[in-house]
This record gives C-alpha cells, structure tokens and sequence, in this order.
C-alpha cells in the first residue's frame, strides 16, 4: 500500500493531464498551472525558510564528527568541528557539493559469533550524488527553452551532455544517469528490509513523481518527439509574461509540465524542502564553540534576572547554617545578647 | 521575530534570484522567432510538414542507417514520388541553404547537430 497509492497517484495526474488537454483545456496546463506553481514554489518555499529561522535554537549542537578545538598540542579537526565562521562555510560547502555526511553513511550488519560490523556504505552517497548532479544538469539545460538569446553556459551543457553523439536526437547522459539513479533510489527502498519499513508514501510519491518527469521527458524527446518550436514560444512566452500556444503540441508535452507543476506545489510542503533546510540545519551551520563565547538562551525570560551563588547564599545563610551545609562566607558572629533580654535562660 | 535574519533572507534573495532567472534574463531581449526560408517550386517535403518539424532528425537517422548499413538509397513516397535518401543530396536539395533554413531553428533551439563536421553543406548563395 506504502508503494501502492503514490504510484496510483502519479499515474492518476498523468491522465489528470491527458483528459483535460482532450478537453480543451491545454491553456490551464500550459499557462495557468505553471504559473499557480511557480507562485506557489515561491511563496511555500520562503514562508518554510522563515518559519524555520523564527524557531528559537536553545544552544549550539555541534554534531562533533571529528576533534574539538582544545589544547593547543591536540590537533582540531577543522572542518568537521568548525570553531570558526570559515570552519563552518567550509563544511557546509562540503556538505552542500559534496554530501559529505551521506559519505559517512555506515551499514551495521550482523554475522556468525553473532559479531556485529559497521561497514562503510558508499552507495546511497554515490547515487544521492549521480541523482542530483544530473537533475541539476537537466534542469539548467531546459533554460535553452525558456530563454532567448541563450546564456552561454546551456549550449556549452548540451555539447557535453550530447558528447557521446549517439543518434538523432542525441542521446543525452544525464537522461541516463536521473533515470538510473532514481532506480537505484527507488530499488534500496524495497529491498533493505530496514529501509522499507520506515519507508512512507511520503518516501515514494517523489521517486515516483521524478521517475515520471524523467520518462515523461524521455518519451517526448526520442519517442513521440514534439515540436520544440512551438513549444519554446510557449515556454518563452511564459518567461517572458506573454504567455502563447501556438502550433501543434502533443499532450505528452502537457503530461509532462503538468508533472512538473505537481513537483513545485509539492515541493515546499514535502521532504523535499531538504534543498533550503541543509542551510538551516543547526547541526551543520553552527560553530562548535560553546566553550568560547557565551551564548545566551533565547527562551531565556528576560525578567528572570541572574541570581549569582553569592546571592543564593546571603538569602540562605541562616537556613544553610542551620541544615549544615559548607558556606563561603560564615554567618556572622553571633554578637553577645544583650543580657538583659534573656534572664530566663541564664537562669536554667 | 526571526534569528540571523540577515543571513536567512540574503540567502532567500539568492534563491529567487536563481529561480525566476528565465523571467529577468530576456527581459529586454526580443524574441526573435525562427524564419525559415521555404524552397521555392516545390510544395512538398519528403514527409508532411508537421512531421517534418517534429521528427526530420529520426527521419535522417533512419535515412543514414539505412543508407550506410543497407545500402538502401531510395526513399519512397506515398504519391509515387522517390526521393535519394541522402542529407547532402536529399534535403539540401531543395533546402538549399542550411543558414537561412536549418540553422533557423537550430539556433533558436539550441541544437548543433555535429552532421556538417564531414557532411558538405551547400554553398551560401545571396
Ligand atoms: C522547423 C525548425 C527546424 C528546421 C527547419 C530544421 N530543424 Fe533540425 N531540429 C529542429 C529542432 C527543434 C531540433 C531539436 C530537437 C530536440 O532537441 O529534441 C532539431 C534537431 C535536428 C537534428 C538532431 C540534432 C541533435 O544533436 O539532436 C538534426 C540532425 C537536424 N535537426 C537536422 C536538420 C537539417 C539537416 C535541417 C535542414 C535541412 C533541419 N534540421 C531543419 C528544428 C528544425
Ligand atoms: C522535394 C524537396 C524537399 C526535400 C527533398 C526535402 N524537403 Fe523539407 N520541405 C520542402 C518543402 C516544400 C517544405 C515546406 C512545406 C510546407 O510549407 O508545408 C519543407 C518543409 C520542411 C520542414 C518544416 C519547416 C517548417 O515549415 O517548419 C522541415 C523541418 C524540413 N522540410 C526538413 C527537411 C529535411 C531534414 C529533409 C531531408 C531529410 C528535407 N526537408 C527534404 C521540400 C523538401
Ligand atoms: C564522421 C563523419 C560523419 C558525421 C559526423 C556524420 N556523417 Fe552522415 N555520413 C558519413 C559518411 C562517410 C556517409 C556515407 C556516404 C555515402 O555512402 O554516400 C554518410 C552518410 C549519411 C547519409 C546517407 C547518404 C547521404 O548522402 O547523405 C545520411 C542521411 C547521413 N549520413 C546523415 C547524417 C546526419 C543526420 C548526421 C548528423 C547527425 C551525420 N550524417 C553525421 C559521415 C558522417
């Protein structure tokens, strides 16, 4: 079931799409909802991001993956815990290219003895790393549609990303390496017992929403093939805010945006967020340096003031006095009574 | 109230920067729309227009495999009329100018297809 409805559901938008584009509707697919999403991207992103920075950090939580700063003959780990703003822009932009914690990733596995062994596991830090390497190649490259004259970089993309020359159109390996990648993705969900457990549909609905842009696209480009010329004074036209449908457009090219649409709404609402939230995240954006500046807690009440042990102790002494206890400063020496106040115990 | 609020909405600026970046980049760039030279004395391509502008790379990629595989030259069409399956001698032949027709499209599109690295194009007549 967990795998089920969001496969359901991707395939329920395709047709979503299909049927309102027999119906005339390619004008709300085309124009409207890209718009709607983009709107809705923008804004559901930054109020995410807001939220996040309204939210109080109580104190630093350094995830120490390597040596503290402390003696000076004891080496500190720079970049895995950062006493410095540059530490900390170091980590994070390894962490941000790289995907330097899912390098860290270890598989616990459980053999004859029974022994337990942690293993290093690089293959979700490779994938994760293909995944969105090459959707991030695809993603600049379509600005060859949506801009014109074209940055010089998208040409520059094609030509390496068509290096391999191989038919007409030209295969492009990203297209290759998203759709491998998301497989892969896809695939370890199902089959470590683990992994699938604590998968949710929450997991899947984007794998399956992906896969379904990428062969959405796939099948437009190489298969059934569209006419780009008409499609680009649309996408221009969207770019532009003068927004055109002219020409004949397949309803895959519709299937497709649609699908695309769907990602943006869906974006800022889902564990997708994770591309704005690996900025905020305490663990990787603060600087382990408890031990060097004072932070102040900001759920601290500013009415309660400080109240210093010398304070507690002046309140206290007496009790304390009484109860036993060590103090800093002895109560003051009992001054000799006046005598004439205590006749009744003189006389006992 | 929002904590590092510099940092977070620098950050956010950058991020809407790069997103609408289709949006402010033609701003000012007017959209020059392809204008194909059509051939003159003939009416027809060798497949309906509306393929033509779809799928004439699949169809030159299948005219290539068959030609350098097969050995197959000849390209029949349904009215009867045969065409050389063949880029040079084929399209450029009644296409004849690949500045003012293919590359139309092509720049505007953003494709380059590598066919003239040994294919001979047709000399620009103006
Ligand atoms: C109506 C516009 C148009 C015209 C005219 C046109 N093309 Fe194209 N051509 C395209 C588009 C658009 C693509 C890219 C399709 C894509 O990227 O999916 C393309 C792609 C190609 C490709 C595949 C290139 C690649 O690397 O993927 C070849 C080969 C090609 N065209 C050859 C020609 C030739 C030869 C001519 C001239 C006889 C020509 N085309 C005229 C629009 C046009
Ligand atoms: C017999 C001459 C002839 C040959 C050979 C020929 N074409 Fe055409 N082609 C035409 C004509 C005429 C048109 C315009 C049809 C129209 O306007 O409806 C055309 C239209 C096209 C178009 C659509 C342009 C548009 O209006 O958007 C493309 C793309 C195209 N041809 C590519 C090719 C390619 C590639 C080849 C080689 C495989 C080729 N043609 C071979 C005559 C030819
Ligand atoms: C490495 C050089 C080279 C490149 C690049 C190349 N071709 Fe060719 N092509 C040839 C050779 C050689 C032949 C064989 C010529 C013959 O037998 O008539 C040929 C034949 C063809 C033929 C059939 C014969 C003819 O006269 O046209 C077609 C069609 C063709 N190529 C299309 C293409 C297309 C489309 C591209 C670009 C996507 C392309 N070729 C790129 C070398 C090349």
């Amino acid at each position: 079931m967990k795998i089920l409805y969001p496969f359901v559901a991707v395939l329920g938008l395709i047709l979503i799409a299909f049927l309102g584009v027999q119906v005339g509707l390619a004008p709300v697919f085309g124009i409207v909802f890209p718009y709607l999403a983009l709107l809705v991207f923008i804004g559901g992103f930054i109020n995410k991001v807001v939220g996040w920075g309204k939210s109080p950090v109580p104190f630093r939580i350094p995830t120490t993956c390597g040596q503290a700063n402390s003696l000076p003959w004891i080496k500190q780990n720079q970049i895995d815990c950062p006493s410095t703003t540059a530490g900390v822009v170091a980590r994070m932009f390894f962490e941000v290219v790289l995907f330097r914690s899912l390098f860290r990733n270890t598989q616990a596995s459980v053999y004859d003895g029974p022994k337990l062994r942690y293993g290093s596991s690089k293959y979700l830090w490779l994938f994760a790393l293909l995944f969105h390497y090459s959707f991030l190649v695809i993603v600049v490259r379509h600005m060859r549609l949506f801009t014109d004259p074209m940055p010089f970089f998208v040409p520059v993309l094609e030509f390496f990303d068509g290096i391999l020359q191989i038919g007409a159109p030209t295969l492009y390996v990203a297209d290759l390496i998203l759709v491998g990648a998301v497989l892969f993705l896809f695939v370890r969900r199902v089959l470590l017992p683990a992994i699938r457990y604590i998968s949710l549909p929450a997991d899947y609905f984007p794998l399956f929403l992906i896969l379904g842009i990428a062969l959405t696209g796939i099948l437009m480009r190489y298969y059934l093939r569209v006419d780009i010329i008409a499609i680009k004074q649309l996408t221009v036209g969207l770019a532009t805010l003068s927004p055109t449908i002219t020409g004949e457009i397949g309803s895959i090219f519709y299937i497709h945006l649609f699908l695309v649409c769907t990602l943006l709404v869906y974006f800022p609402f889902s564990k997708l967020m994770h591309m704005g939230g690996v900025f905020m995240s305490p663990t990787r954006n603060m600087a382990n340096n408890n031990r060097m500046v004072r932070h102040i807690n900001p759920w601290n009440d500013p009415s309660i003031k400080p109240h210093s042990y010398m304070a507690y102790e002046d309140e206290f002494r007496e009790f304390m006095a009484e109860a036993g206890l060590p103090l800093e400063k002895e109560l003051p020496a009992k001054e000799e009574a006046p005598v004439a106040d205590e006749p009744t115990a003189e006389k006992e | 109230m929002m904590y590092d609020s510099g940092k977070i909405i620098t950050g956010l600026v950058i991020f809407v920067i790069m997103i609408t970046f289709p949006i402010w980049y033609n701003v000012g760039g007017a959209e020059q729309l392809p204008k194909v030279e059509k051939p003159v004395g003939k009416k027809e391509c060798v497949q309906d227009t509306q393929f033509m502008r779809t799928s004439h790379m699949a169809l030159l990629n299948n005219w290539r495999d068959e030609v350098v595989r097969s050995g197959e030259r000849q390209y029949q069409v349904v009215e009867g009329v045969k065409y050389e399956k063949s880029l040079q001698n084929g399209c450029m032949n009644c296409h004849t100018s690949k500045a003012k027709f293919c590359d139309e499209c092509h720049t505007y599109a953003a494709v380059k297809p590598y066919c003239w690295d040994c294919h001979v194009q047709p000399k620009e007549i103006n």
